[in-house]
């Protein structure tokens, strides 16, 4: 059941994969639908809320003091958590962390591990990496489940199979648990699953999660979720592995209070997350005997030593982001060619990759601040693309074609007389082009002057992609400026 | 008062229509409007592109052709919101060069005396009937920078509803993006044409004669799409129906304004 992962490594351009996708008319309902539902609910509850914007401001204040002092607190979770009677490792990129959980399942002996839904170990590839080893993982999150027996992969951070719909659902049911007769019914789905599951559960003894929160002054451990698989996984088996990303601890267990409600808030649109987690050490007779964290970085470490892009680790993965974004709306999670899509995958994805890979990300978005707007932690997430697009105008170098185009508008700008000079031969080498009005121009009309100054419908090159789907307006004969040097010559002929 | 016109480069170049509503609305309120010849662009589209290096010259130049108006009226709220949003940095990044030590202060005691038109009108002038008349079913298009950068609210709306003779009709999606982006549009096209046809379907059902904006950007989107399906449905920016009154009527009752083919 292993299926081929998302790789920003090798993932088509997020142009190249829109175009498909955007052809893909069942898949574009069901996110339409889907990221409605849930910004509807969302919305709602955040009316309801007077004190939103302030809970927000101190959600982002505490990620930001956390990711300031990161060492101080990464080294005080590890003190408590491991007085408390749990094993931290470290592992500095993907590789390493999937060395780690795959000796430590070894260790226990078992060739089966159950799973909480976790975007982690998704952006590390562990399933794969742990198939390899002869180690066979069950998603138990209902939408991971679907994801897994589909050979599918998610598209989005919360809801990862909200790109099917149930009917979907159901024929993978149908034919990958082998239930003919399964009826269509949300229940009839719930029902499959849980028995499907409900044996794994009792029998596999190594759970694999990640965690929504470490909390540095007690070592302790938060997973949230809403369907209770993760609760089972957290204390039927004896032993629980989770990888966390570095940036995810806070200082102190009063932190979560604002946290802890923005969350589900904006992630599903509920007041509470329906099992809120929270465990501290080993405890024995209570949850699992043998406890692991894997502190992973991946490239969070280089995200953070850069001031602009830095704020993308305040980051609860709430996917807020990516239900009230317009684009993703239109093509879907898998666009993105990450696990990480929408607004927050376009900034941490690039970032991640050290910029080597995903350099079209940064331009999926029209910077209409709708991500912006919505996150529970204000991370300011046009702000951070347009950082990242230098990044990649940079490694382009200044002899791209569209470098060398933009510097020399820029140039233009610098005098009016070169502006103007540009105005005039923008119109020059459009006119061409120009569909010209007055061969049209209906007789009975009677005017002498055109009032509007005719439409280009086809444009050459890059900028065909306009013209694909648009007519553009023609230059007018008379530039503002050229009228209002005019109307002063003339001193009292005002309009 | 002494307002002077920031037209922007795009609107300059393509929108002369817009820039003289905006002195013809100005005057008829009894305000003196200047246009310093010197201006250009405000440097949004090469800092949303990512060419930072190319706009930062362009903010002392702004800066030395307005600092020393009374106000700056812009008609675009997209480039208000560029100058509120990035300024303060880019000017503190000057200075951190050594270029220009002065500039963070100049632009913090010029900022506050930029607005956007419609801005303007509600919020500085406090007035939303400027006595204009526009006989025509009109629907208004929240431009993103409008609505989230300025936090326009229900300013245009306000004007939008006191003229006389308009009907407003309410877009159901007004506060998804139409899909312009600057160069998204031409560099995510697909994506960007699968937006605005949201967008124009949602015009389209209003049964709007005009759709209207404080942004020309988004307008000339909508309305590429809107020619492109013939659908007979244009686009105003908001200036322009403002501008509009009783006289101009009955000037194109005498003297049809033609057909666009
Ligand atoms: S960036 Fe903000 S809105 Fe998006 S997933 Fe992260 S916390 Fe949620």
């Amino acid at each position: 059941m292993s299926r081929v992962p998302l790789d920003p490594r090798t993932a088509p351009s997020f142009q190249t994969a829109a175009k498909v996708l955007l052809g893909d008319a069942q898949l574009r309902k069901n996110v339409r639908h889907a990221t409605d539902v849930i910004q509807n609910k969302r919305r709602r509850l955040v009316e309801e809320k007077h004190d939103w914007q302030q809970m927000r401001e101190s959600g982002r204040q505490i990620r930001a003091h956390a990711l300031q002092h990161l060492d101080i607190y990464l080294a005080e979770f590890e003190r408590n958590f491991t007085a408390a009677g749990g094993h931290i490792h470290w592992a500095r990129d993907a590789a390493e962390a999937q060395r780690i959980v795959i000796d430590l399942v070894k260790q226990t002996g078992t060739s089966e591990v159950i799973k909480i839904k976790s975007m982690t170990t998704e952006e590390i590839q562990l399933n794969n990496a742990l198939e390899a080893a002869g180690v066979h993982a069950f998603e138990t999150d209902l939408a991971e489940l679907i994801i897994q027996l589909g050979e599918d992969q998610p598209s989005h951070i919360v809801v990862p199979a909200l790109h099917k719909n149930r009917s979907q659902v159901r024929e993978i049911f149908r034919k990958k648990m082998n239930l003919p007769n399964l009826g269509e019914t949300p229940q009839d789905l719930a029902e499959a699953a849980r028995q499907f599951l409900r044996e794994k559960f009792l029998r596999v003894p190594v759970a694999i999660s990640g965690a929504n929160f470490l909390i540095a002054e007690t070592g302790g451990v938060c997973i949230v979720e809403s369907e209770g698989n993760g609760r089972m996984c957290l204390t039927l088996p004896e032993t629980l592995i989770s990888v966390v990303g570095i940036e995810k601890v806070l200082p102190s267990w009063q932190d979560l209070e604002p946290l802890i409600q923005l969350l589900p808030r904006s992630a599903t649109g509920e007041r509470m997350n329906p099992y809120n987690s929270l465990w501290t050490g080993v405890h024995p007779g209570d949850g699992p005997t043998n406890m692991h964290i894997v502190l992973l970085d991946n490239g969070r470490t280089d995200v953070l030593a850069d001031h602009e892009g830095r704020q993308t680790l305040q980051c609860i993965r709430c996917g807020a982001c990516q239900n009230a974004c317009p684009v993703y709306r239109q093509t879907g999670g898998h666009a993105y060619g990450s696990v990480y899509a929408g607004p927050i995958g376009a900034i941490l994805t690039p970032q991640l990759m050290h910029m080597e890979h995903s350099q079209s990300l940064p331009y999926a978005s029209s910077l209409c601040g709708a991500c912006y707007e919505v996150c529970p932690v204000k991370i300011n997430i046009p702000e951070v693309l347009i950082h990242l697009r230098n990044k990649v105008v940079e490694q382009n170098g200044w002899y791209a074609p569209e470098s060398l185009a933009m510097k020399a508008v820029a140039q233009a700008f610098l005098s009016e007389k070169r502006f103007r000079a540009a105005q005039r031969l923008g119109r020059i080498a459009e006119s061409p082009l120009v569909k010209k009005r007055k061969q049209n121009k209906l007789q009975v009309l009677g005017q002498e002057e055109a009032q509007t100054p005719g439409w280009i419908g086809w444009l050459p090159g890059l900028l065909g992609g306009w013209t694909d789907t648009r007519d553009l307006q023609a230059m007018p004969k008379e530039t503002f400026r050229d009228w209002w040097e005019k109307r002063n010559e003339k001193g009292s002929n005002r309009t | 008062m002494n307002v002077a016109l920031f037209i922007t480069c795009y609107n300059d170049t393509l929108f002369p229509s817009t820039g003289k509503a905006v002195v013809q609305v100005l005057e008829r309120l009894g305000h003196t409007v200047t246009f310093p010849a010197g201006q250009t662009c405000c440097g949004q589209m090469h800092w949303n592109t990512g060419y930072q290096i190319e706009a930062l010259p362009l903010l002392p130049r702004f800066v030395a052709q307005f600092e020393h108006a009374e106000a700056v009226v812009v008609p675009s709220s997209s480039c208000v919101a560029m100058m509120r949003d990035h300024y303060p940095m880019m000017a503190e990044r000057i200075a951190a060069e050594g270029e220009d030590k002065t500039l963070p202060e100049r632009v913090a005691k010029l900022l506050p005396r930029i607005w956007e038109f419609s801005e303007f009108l509600t919020k500085k002038l406090g007035i939303t009937d400027v006595g204009a008349y526009y006989p025509h079913r009109v629907t208004y298009h929240a431009s993103c920078h409008g609505l989230r950068g300025l936090g326009l609210g229900d300013g245009p709306l306000s004007l939008l509803k006191s003229v006389r003779g308009l009907e407003l009709v309410e877009i159901s999606n007004l506060e998804q993006c139409c899909g312009f982006g600057g160069t998204f549009a031409i560099k995510n096209a697909e994506v960007s044409s699968a937006m605005l046809a949201e967008k124009t379907q949602a015009v389209l059902n209003t049964g709007a004669e005009q759709c209207t904006a404080c942004d020309n950007s988004c307008l000339m989107h909508i309305e590429g799409a809107l020619h492109r399906q013939r659908t007979g449905v244009g686009t105003k920016h908001i200036a322009e129906i403002l501008a509009h009154t009783e006289a101009d009527a009955a000037a194109e009752a005498n003297n049809p304004v033609e057909v666009t083919v």
